[in-house]
């Protein structure tokens, strides 16, 4: 041993358990894990500065390509941004369209998310037959725009496809295919002893610290705390009334559960977004140019993502901020990893569904000299 | 786990939920987005493709009634499609394959 207490582990940025790369340093006294330093910046990609060089109608599919995963809601949350700068209207049917799409998109990064956590818990088979449903879901965002994962269905003012009868249907009737699957497996979520085992007590959050660290997503509602952004109506989610999935465990457990009963949450808002969406035009053409600013915020599948855009009557952006939730996430993450033991950092690290590459967004701070 | 079980040996009587690719090649749908191609009779070399490109991978040249077209940097939005007005654009259901280079196609008005 050596004369020093405590040793540091280097973690990442190339980990087998990381999905992206992070580094983290764990300060620990033999497994109990005492400090936790993050370390940001393995995958800076400039996105914000090529935003106020591309025209800002293409912007939306840079912006798409912040996050594979969540792709459909950056476009949708950047064109409600300009939206509101230019003043254009959307049609009440492109509303109900951004509203399955997002759920679509939700679906299929909760079970990807599902998948991951139980095999970073050593659950393999689970992680098999969750990705094997979630290929249905794919296969929709296929048939609907042409490409598994990027729907880029989005545009100012609107959206550029629409589901026609063929399309609603063949969504009805696959959708209730894997929500069949995902029902079976809910005494697998609910009751399993290895899962619980593995889960239960470990990168417990506090329901006050949640809300005092700014935790977002799915990582705030497992401590308790009843909070979701589309509460707050954007585009067609006031007219489909729902109450967000709270839990109450504080832990990895009580997370995961909050994401599982959203699956379910999103099939029904799907359901009944296709059966109550009314008929008429989805885009409406915008002739304006961005002038001013505007903010727009949206519940992604991770949490709140923020777009802050300024425009100066050009066609291009002077300024296009983007918050991500996991950079909201990553003060809780520090403080949840305090006090576990080292087997456990997989668990809790993918607790809160990092996203790495959304979050990675260079501040410079200058420092003048005197 | 003994919920699983019986999807356990579901799966031991059914086919594979994968397709073994390079020996087999999943059908693609008529939707899937794939390289683009023009028909120069009909293009009018008006560069509306080109100004709507995200990623800006077509070039037009007017003058010499040609078309440049980067299937490497194109990232299949379709948006040339959709505002082309001489509808001389169409889609194939496949992307392009790997290559060493980026290579870029050329399409060319027969005088």
């Amino acid at each position: 041993m050596s004369q020093n207490k405590y040793t540091v582990i280097p973690f990442g940025p190339q980990h087998p358990v990381l999905p992206e790369p992070v580094h983290l340093r764990f300060v620990v006294d033999e497994d109990k894990i005492v400090d936790v330093v993050p370390n940001l910046g393995y995958v800076h990609r400039g996105i914000e500065r090529g935003c106020e060089i591309n025209d800002y109608k293409r912007n939306i599919y840079l912006c798409e390509r912040v996050c594979g995963i969540c792709n459909y809601i950056h476009g949708m949350t950047y064109s409600e941004a300009i939206e509101k700068v230019t003043g254009a209207e959307v049609p009440a049917r492109a509303k109900y369209l951004r509203v399955i799409w997002s759920e679509l998109g939700r679906l299929q990064s909760h079970l990807l998310w599902l998948g991951l956590f139980a095999d970073a818990i050593g659950f393999e088979s689970l992680f098999m037959q969750v990705w094997r449903d979630r290929e249905v879901i794919l296969t929709l965002n296929e048939k609907t725009n042409g490409h598994r994962i990027h729907l880029e269905t989005n545009a100012i003012g609107g959206c550029r496809k629409d589901i026609d009868e063929s399309l609603a249907k063949a969504y009805v009737e696959d959708l209730a295919v894997v929500r069949g699957k995902m029902e079976n497996l809910r005494s697998v979520f609910y009751k399993d002893s290895a899962l619980r085992a593995k889960t239960e007590g470990k990168g417990i959050l506090p329901k006050g610290k949640a809300a005092f660290l700014g935790a977002v997503g799915p990582t705030i509602r497992g401590s308790g705390v009843k909070t979701d952004t589309r509460m707050t109506g954007y585009e067609a989610y006031g007219a489909l009334d729902f109450e967000p999935i709270v839990h109450e465990g504080e832990d990895a457990y009580s997370r995961m559960l909050v994401r599982y009963d959203e699956v379910f949450q999103s099939f029904d808002l799907i359901d009944r977004a296709l059966k109550e969406m009314p008929e008429g035009p989805v885009l409406n053409r915008n002739t304006k140019f961005p002038e001013g600013a505007g903010i727009a915020r949206s519940e992604q599948p991770r949490g709140e993502l923020f777009y802050y855009v300024e425009g100066n009557g050009t066609n291009k952006l002077s300024r296009c901020k983007i918050r991500t939730p996991t950079a909201a996430n990553i003060p809780p993450l520090v403080s949840m990893l305090i006090g576990n033991e080292v087997p456990d950092i997989p668990t809790i690290i993918h607790s809160i569904d990092p996203c790495i590459s959304c979050t990675e967004r260079f501040v410079q701070v200058r420092k003048e000299e005197n | 786990m003994p919920e699983m079980v019986k999807e356990v040996l579901k799966n031991l009587f059914s086919k594979p939920a994968t397709v073994n690719y390079p020996f087999e090649k999943p059908e693609p749908l008529p939707t899937t987005r794939g390289t683009l191609t023009w028909d120069m009779n009909r293009c009018d070399e008006c560069q509306d493709c080109e100004r709507v490109c995200p990623p800006m991978a077509i070039k037009v040249f007017p003058e010499e009634k040609k078309v440049e077209y980067s299937p490497f940097k194109c990232i299949y939005c379709l948006l040339c499609i959709d505002n082309c007005m001489q509808q001389a654009i169409t889609h194939a259901t496949i992307m392009a394959a790997p290559d060493y280079k980026k290579r870029v196609e050329l399409f060319e008005k027969k005088q």
